[in-house]
Parts: structure tokens; C-alpha cells; sequence
């Protein structure tokens, strides 16, 4: 269903002739595909990761190191992206994955921070100003990438590739493995599963659809720079997700709507817009369990729990609640007060 | 002589200075149901891990099916056939009850370095599991999640875990702990069908569970081998009365 909206949103974009729109849109599939990647490991193997972004940067990297090099066939510059990015992950991994819980955020923090530093150092690519990309990809002579609404799909594509990948990924015997490992990893070491090997061949794959989210970005924005790589990046991916509602690969894509809408939206209406972004996102993650996806089953059940089927019902439920709330609250105020007396 | 399913040779593990097991030496024949008793903090857990892999012994040998497993990890061990259950029960909670055990049908048939296909539609996989939870009382409770069954169900997912994996030998770590009067007289009917099926070695502090089932008895006194016999022999032992049974026999 998500998909078929992102399908024919350009068809309602043209109309309005908001051409922005559709590159927002197109940012957001791509941040979408990242924070998909980002949550197989942290959803559905309790591995957070929080040096995501890396993998961003080093397929971002990847195309621009190319392109400055006048390579601009994707049939070089996208299996490079996707496996620079992949052998990142699976050697930092083979590192990362000894560790657990704080120490692994930690470690995979430093990784990311290293690689942006590195792409920082890189003064021929531009050190830390970034590098203009020369040309986007080609593939065989032709230019896919330049009609802006064939990007648009080729980049939906993509997202759609992804999520089905991970989808197969989690119910497969191998992903079985991996939600195991994330259960009890004695118990899986009892079974006679050696949890590190699932663990770390996940850990590439994430880092693999991290380098492709790259790939796309960089031939998105026309540019590559360290700030890809920053962990403010990676945070920013983990945000995501929890807003979406983490373990649920729908929330990862609802998560990367919500948060850049938001902030395209509250970026327009001021300048300090970060000071209202933050405590919304506090007040949301707080209300919603199980981020935007849990708040919708919620709202589900509390409609059929109040049988709510036209705008007058939905008022009566809210002032139903509304009153039952205030009741506790007065309740709870005078007992207090009363015992405080007491004492 | 057939050679025994499992040996210990003179196995010794200390923690610091405490000398958690003490040149232990037992022989577990083929079809047999070996338990080893003892007061608590006699290193009987220890032993059970030292046998499966999650700790190392400082020295001795551990020699399973013929093989010299001592420097083997555990995840290989089980690969090798040797199954067991956890004194705190180790499940996956968040699983279901019938995805519990299709999981340790999955570690012995095929690779599970398989990214396609549902897992959870697989009857190569469904059908062995249900019949394990079969023999353990618990195949209408498939679909629950296993983290909300009752305690004493939870000891028989933990059993049904070990069958599916069709063992070569099955390591029993309390496997009546905490379960009440009723849960564990169900245990032990399910283990006395068992028996024979393959090779166990119990460890157990419910004496009942203990005279009922096994074949031989070794009584394990801070990290030593006390004694090994028939449940007779052990049961008329004057030491092993002094030393342990002593309080129960009264």
C-alpha cells in the first residue's frame, strides 16, 4: 500500500507542478532503504548500530571517487558501491560482533566516526568541503538517472527490492537463526548454531543495502561529502526507525517519512526549527509504544473498542476519555492531599 | 567391552582457588541413564558444562562417540549429538512453542544459510517438531508463545527442544526444577519412556525422579566422585548416607 502511494505520488506532484516534492520524495526512499537495512540488525538482531551511516558514505564515496576518475558506468560504480560498503561491514563486524549491548553502539560509533574522519583526510576528493560529482551514473552510454521521474522510480525500485529482501530475510531459516540469536544466544550455541557467523553475514548485508542507499544518494544530490558519514547521520537513521516502530520493517518506512516530512515541514515555518523537532519527537516516542505503527494499532483497537464510526462518535469517545481522565486525576490529587494531611 | 558413549578422564576445574571438580572419571554405557547427585554446590552444573562446552577443564579428557571433544566448542558438540537441557530454563520466549523446537530440527537437517523460503511453512521441519512435543504432553500448546506457558510446561519445551535434536546423548541439567509435585511425576513418566532410546546423564536434586529412573548412580561430594553404582549399591552406601542421603533416609 505504501509502495502504491510513493507509485503515484508523482502523478499527484505533477499536477501541483512541485518538482522539489518529488526529490524530496526521492530522498526519502533512499533514507528509507538505509533505515531499512539499519533495522534488520537492530529489530530483528538487537545489534544497534550506530555507525550506519558509514555504509552511506562509503557507497556515496564509492561513485564519486569513480566519477572524479571519469567512471561513470554503473556496471562499475554500483557493484563497487554496494561492495566497499559490504566489506566495511564485514570487517568491522568480524570486530563489532565480539562485543554486546553498550559496548557494540560504542564500537560500531567509532568505526563510523572513522570513516568519516578518513573521507574528511581525503584532500584530493575534497576533504571536508565534499566533491561535486563530475556526472551521474551512466549504464552502457545511456543516462538514467538524468529524467528526474525515471530516477524517481529506478530509486522506488530499489526500495521496493530491499524491503522485499529483508521481509525474506527474517522468515527464512536463516533469519529464524538470527531472531534466535537475538533471544537467547546460549541456548542457539546449545542447538549447535555458532551465532556470530549469522550475525556477521547480516551485519554485511545491512552494510551492503547501506552502500546502495549510497550509491543513490550521491547521484541524488550530485555530491558527496563527510557529513554523509557523520554519526548525527546515523542517529538520525536510528530515530527513524524507533519512530516508526522498530522490529516491523513497515515502521522503518513510515519512520524515514514521518521524521523527513517533519522536518521539511517545521524547517519552513522557522528557522529554529530543530527546537520544536526535538521535543516533538520526544513527546511521540513517549506516547507511542512501538513508534507510529504501534500508535496506529492502538487508535485500531481504541475505535472498535468504542464502536467509533462518524465524526460525532469520534467527539463523544474524546470527551468520554477526556472526562474518565480528568476523574483520575482530581481521585488521585485528593488522595494525596489527604494522606499528606493525615501525615 | 562396547566402547562407552561418554568418558571423563581425571577432568579437574578449579575457579581461583576453589577446586570446582576433582579428577572426575565416569563412563556413560550406550543405553544407559546415568545421574549424578550431590549437596548443592558439589559442581554437578559444572560438570554438565565442562561436558557440553560452555566452560573448558583445566585438565583431563572428555572423549564422546570415540572422539576426543576436549578442545571441541560447544555449537560443534551439538552438531556431534550432544543435546541437552538447562537447570534455568533456556527457550526463546518470544517464539512459538512449535517454532522452539523446529529450530533444533533446522540445526540438524540442512544449512540454515538459507535466505529463502518461510522457514515457518516448512514441514521437513514442522513435522519432526510436532512429534517431539508429542512425547512430552505439550503438542496442543504449539501455537503459544513459549514465554507465556506455566513453568512445568516450560521444563517439557525444554525437553522437547533436546529430542528434536535427536541426540546422541542427552545432558538432563535439573530437569525437574522448580516444577511442583504433579509437573515432575509427568517428567519422569515422559523420561521413563524415553529411556533406552538413547543414552542420558541426569543431574537431579529430586531423589524420587533419581531412584526412579536411573540405571547408575554417581554421587558427586565437592567436585569428587564419591561413589558409582546401581541405585542399590548407592542407596545401601554408609558413606554416601553420612555424606548426603543421610537427612532423607530418616
Amino acid at each position: 500500500m505504501m509502495f502504491v502511494a510513493f507509485a503515484l505520488f508523482p502523478i499527484a506532484a505533477t499536477f501541483g507542478a512541485e518538482a522539489y516534492l518529488i526529490d524530496l520524495f526521492r530522498r526519502i526512499m533512499i533514507f528509507a532503504i538505509a533505515a531499512l537495512a539499519l533495522d534488520l540488525l537492530v529489530g530483528y538482531g538487537a545489534l544497534v548500530s550506530f555507525g550506519h551511516a558509514a555504509f552511506i558514505g562509503i557507497g556515496a564515496y564509492a561513485v564519486g571517487i569513480l566519477a572524479a576518475s571519469n567512471v561513470s558506468d554503473m556496471i562499475i560504480s554500483l557493484p563497487l558501491a554496494i561492495g566497499a560498503a559490504a566489506l566495511f561491514a564485514y570487517l568491522t563486524g568480524t570486530i563489532c560482533l565480539r562485543t554486546r549491548g553498550v559496548y557494540f553502539i560504542m564500537i560500531t560509533l567509532a568505526f563510523g566516526q572513522m570513516a568519516y574522519f578518513f573521507a574528511g583526510s581525503l584532500a584530493p576528493y575534497g576533504g571536508d568541503d565534499g566533491l561535486t560529482l563530475a556526472m551521474r551514473s551512466t549504464l552502457l552510454g545511456f543516462a538514467p538517472f538524468k529524467h528526474d521521474l525515471l530516477f524517481y522510480y529506478i530509486v522506488l525500485g530499489c526500495l521496493v527490492g530491499c524491503y522485499w529482501l529483508c521481509r525474506a530475510l527474517v522468515i527464512s531459516r536463516f533469519g529464524r537463526v538470527f531472531r534466535g540469536a537475538r533471544e537467547n544466544p546460549t541456548r542457539m550455541a546449545a542447538l549447535g548454531f555458532d551465532v556470530f557467523r549469522y550475525q556477521l553475514t547480516a551485519y554485511t548485508i545491512s552494510g551492503a543495502l547501506g552502500g546502495l542507499a549510497g550509491f543513490l544518494l550521491a547521484n541524488a544530490t550530485d555530491f558527496v561529502s563527510p557529513a554523509y558519514m557523520s554519526w548525527h547521520r546515523s542517529g538520525e537513521l536510528i530515530v527513524m526507525i524507533i519512530l516508526g516502530g522498530i522490529g516491523n520493517l513497515n515502521g522503518a518506512i513510515v519512520g524515514t517519512v514521518a521524521f523527513l516530512l517533519l522536518g521539511e515541514w517545521l524547517s519552513d515555518l522557522t528557522e529554529n526549527w530543530e527546537m520544536i523537532f526535538g521535543p516533538l519527537l520526544v513527546v511521540i516516542i513517549l506516547l507511542a509504544r512501538g513508534g507510529l505503527l504501534g500508535l496506529a494499532a492502538q487508535m485500531a483497537a481504541w475505535y472498535r473498542r468504542e464502536n467509533i464510526l462518524s465524526v460525532g462518535d469520534f467527539i463523544a469517545a474524546v470527551g468520554r476519555y477526556l472526562r474518565q481522565l480528568a476523574r483520575r486525576t482530581i481521585k488521585s490529587t485528593l488522595q494525596t492531599s489527604r494522606s499528606r494531611s493525615r501525615g | 567391552m562396547v566402547e562407552p558413549v561418554l568418558r571423563l578422564e581425571a577432568l579437574h576445574k578449579s575457579f581461583g582457588g576453589l577446586m570446582v571438580t576433582r579428577d572426575v572419571t565416569v563412563e556413560l554405557a550406550a543405553d544407559e541413564l546415568h545421574a549424578i547427585i550431590g549437596p548443592n554446590g558439589a559442581g554437578k552444573t559444572t560438570l554438565i558444562n565442562q561436558i557440553s562446552g560452555l566452560i573448558a577443564p583445566d585438565s583431563g579428557r572428555i572423549v564422546f562417540g570415540g572422539r576426543d571433544v576436549t578442545a571441541l566448542p560447544a555449537p560443534e558438540r551439538a552438531a556431534l549429538g550432544l543435546a541437552r537441557s538447562f537447570q534455568i530454563t533456556s527457550i526463546l520466549p518470544a517464539f512459538s512453542v512449535l517454532e522452539n523446537v523446529a529450530l533444533a530440527v533446522q540445526a540438524r537437517s540442512g544449512s540454515s544459510f538459507r535466505f529463502f523460503g518461510r522457514a515457518s511453512s516448512e514441514e521437513a521441519l514442522n513435522k519432526p517438531a510436532m512429534a517431539a512435543l508429542d512425547e512430552v504432553g505439550l503438542a496442543d500448546r504449539a501455537d503459544v508463545i513459549a514465554g507465556r506457558l506455566a513453568h512445568g510446561e516450560k521444563r517439557a519445551l525444554e525437553l522437547a527442544i533436546a529430542l528434536a535434536m535427536e541426540p546422541k546423548l542427552l545432558l538432563l541439567d535439573e530437569p525437574m526444577a522448580g516444577a511442583g509435585r504433579e509437573e515432575s511425576q509427568r517428567l519422569i513418566t515422559v523420561l521413563s519412556r524415553l529411556k533406552g532410546r538413547f543414552p542420558m546423564l541426569l543431574v537431579e536434586h529430586d531423589m524420587t525422579a533419581v531412584f526412579a529412573l536411573a540405571d547408575r548412580i554417581s554421587v558427586l561430594i565437592y567436585g569428587q566422585i564419591l561413589t558409582s553404582g546401581t541405585p542399590e549399591e548407592v542407596r545401601a552406601d554408609p558413606r554416601v548416607i553420612a555424606a548426603y542421603l543421610g537427612d532423607e533416609m530418616e
